[in-house]
């Protein structure tokens, strides 16, 4: 039982053809099983956050009682991009795993929103946005490791407040950068396996190893998003991170929330 | 070295003798389990070592399988009854002659003995890239050979191809649902009853399978209602070879005229797509209009409307065009005649 399925193409090269789909159902048990074991430790192992105590009187009566944390198009933008992820992930397993409908052109008409979604992310993030803000610096390094010794009962300074993202969504950013580059770029190419309006079919732009080898990417990454995104829709929900998911609709932090989180000499939030 | 063909792999053989042992084995094997009908579609299979079942059930001695019975003015045809017993039957030859055509053009007289009308409108694509073995999307792949820049596809789809552009080759197949019969599928769990024309899978839904029986199901009768009985029947199969073949493409409608007018009508094509097409757009069309020339050529105008030819298959839709046309208006005789 491999994780992936080869055939033989007919030169009589043994070529990958794409991932076993059983993988559907590790990605779901494994989603599943971390949200659980994460919700037990959360609920009665995890002590409290204790941060180190960075903001003075002064400071903080300059932040309002509203902070800005996401630009309308930032908004607009994540939202647009989970409709689309969505309806990938519908259209991708469940005639997989029975549910059966004519799912190739919804699948790929929802890949090009995402695709251009993601465009415009770049381009956004890369002109209009703090575009380092999402990536981990060596504060983040610093204080993960503190936290993973506190949290592990060995004795370690407390770590700082966050900056404008916490360390773990920095780090599930990074890893969803992957799996949707991965995603997009092998399901580009895969548009001229079908029939679309944009380009003539051509299923012999790539060798078959080089075919094979784009379907299994696509598709690992594939399954791997939905372990992804259920975590994702799981902290979203979470009592305690909600306010976080309020301010992707309304586009602000209450004050207090960020008093309490965030620091302003590392995010700066002041009226 | 030379693939030796012609010799099958070994496989378990099981020849139940009643539908109820049947549905055991069928329970008991699941996926490995093969059903084999007449067995003309199976041996091209495992002749060619393409297919290796682990099992295969053997239906030719279910007894309960096999017939034709009346049933309120209609027909339950058992599904292991020969196409050569469907093409004999008086009732089907005097109420539904269109199935009877349709049997008919199946095959030679020989094929049509050991053929059954279950296994004729169940059997699997004739794409030669897909029975050759090639791992394509139809074999769990992720490629339709057929339909790439260099494909000797004049056989294959000119509508509703999705990925795959293999096309159904029953010639039972339409007249069954032009006949608005019913597939009556038995499995462990029970027994229902599915509309012909939803029997057939397009690529679509399910690019591995050509009908919606499942591991574990089993087609055991055809139901035609008596709606249609002594209704005015047309079916033409264009082949290549006349003796024998399977169709570049078949037409079949069943039609109630009144005073020339085309009161209710039922038309369906085979061979254009991977499933059979009921043409509702056509029927709609025609409906209530004068049963002539000139609503022959708007319904096959309207017919292929949609249909994207691949290299060497253009001439499908004129084809199509012309059958579909014919069926409506009859076969014009020639005016040299």
């Amino acid at each position: 039982m491999g994780v992936v399925q080869f055939a033989t193409s007919p030169w009589g090269q043994t070529v990958p053809v794409h991932i076993a789909f059983y993988l559907i159902w590790v990605a779901a048990i494994g989603g599943l099983a971390f949200l659980i074991c994460h919700a037990i430790y959360v609920q009665f192992i995890a002590r409290k956050d204790a941060h180190v105590e960075s903001v003075s009187p002064g400071l903080a009566a300059k932040i309002p009682e509203k902070v800005p944390r996401h630009s309308l198009a930032a908004r607009l933008f994540h939202w647009i991009m989970a409709v689309a992820m969505f309806a990938l992930l519908i259209t991708a397993f469940l005639p997989k795993v029975g549910v059966q409908f004519p799912w190739v052109t919804y699948h790929w008409i929802a890949g090009l929103v995402l695709t251009a979604s993601i465009l415009f992310h770049i381009i956004h993030a890369s002109f209009w946005m703090d575009f380092w803000s999402i990536w981990p610096d060596k504060i983040d390094i610093e204080d993960g490791k503190r936290r993973w010794l506190r949290a592990t009962g060995k004795a370690a300074p407390a770590p700082r407040k966050f900056a404008k993202y916490p360390m773990e969504n920095k780090m599930y950013h990074l890893i969803i950068v992957l799996a949707g580059l991965a995603v997009t770029l092998t399901g580009v190419f895969m548009l001229k396996r079908v029939r679309t309006p944009f380009f003539t079919r051509n299923p012999y732009l790539f060798s078959d190893m080089t075919w094979g080898l784009m379907y299994v990417l696509h598709g690992l990454a594939g399954v791997g998003l939905i372990a992804l995104i259920m975590v994702h829709v799981y902290f979203a929900l979470r009592p305690e991170k909600f306010v976080i998911t309020k301010s992707m609709v309304y586009g602000t932090l209450p004050r207090e929330y960020y008093l309490e989180h965030h620091d302003p000499e590392r995010w700066a939030a002041t009226k | 070295m030379a693939i030796i063909r012609d010799i099958m792999p070994a496989f378990e053989l099981y020849q139940p003798a009643t539908v109820d042992d049947t549905l055991r084995l069928l329970d008991q094997h699941g996926k490995d389990a093969w059903v084999m009908a007449g067995g003309l579609d199976t041996f091209d299979w495992l002749k060619d070592r393409i297919k290796r079942p682990k099992v295969v059930i053997d239906l030719s001695q279910v007894t309960e399988l096999r017939g034709v019975r009346e049933v309120n003015g209609g027909l339950e045809i058992g599904a292991m009854t020969t196409l050569t017993e469907v093409v004999r039957h008086p009732v089907v030859r005097e109420k539904f002659n269109i199935l009877s055509t349709g049997a008919e053009a199946a095959a030679s007289p020989q094929i049509r003995n050991q053929g059954t009308i279950g296994g004729n409108v169940s059997q699997d694509a004739r794409c030669w890239y897909y029975r050759g073995g090639w791992k394509c999307y139809r074999a769990g792949g992720n490629i339709c050979f057929a339909d790439t820049p260099t494909a000797i596809n004049r056989e294959h789809a000119i509508l509703h191809a999705d990925r795959c552009v293999a096309v159904n080759p029953s010639d039972s197949a339409p007249a069954l649902i032009a006949l608005d019969a019913q597939m009556v599928i038995r499995n462990s769990k029970g027994e229902r009853a599915v509309n012909a024309e939803d029997y057939f899978v397009g690529p679509s839904i399910d690019i591995t399978r050509m009908t919606v029986l499942k591991p574990g199901d089993l087609l055991t009768a055809i139901r035609i209602p008596a709606t249609w009985a002594g209704a005015q029947f047309y079916f033409e199969k264009v082949r290549d070879r006349q003796v024998w073949d399977f169709p570049l493409m078949n037409v079949a409608s069943a039609m109630v005229v009144t005073g020339g007018n085309i009161e209710r009508i039922r038309i369906v094509i085979n061979a254009a797509a991977a499933r059979p097409l009921r043409l509702t757009a056509v029927e709609d069309a025609v409906r209530g209009q004068p049963r002539n020339t000139a609503t022959g050529e708007m319904a096959g105008k309207l017919a292929v409307a949609g249909a994207e030819p691949l290299r060497y298959n253009g001439y499908k839709i004129p084809l199509m065009r012309n059958l579909v046309k014919r069926s409506i208006s009859g076969v014009e005789e020639a005016k040299w005649a």
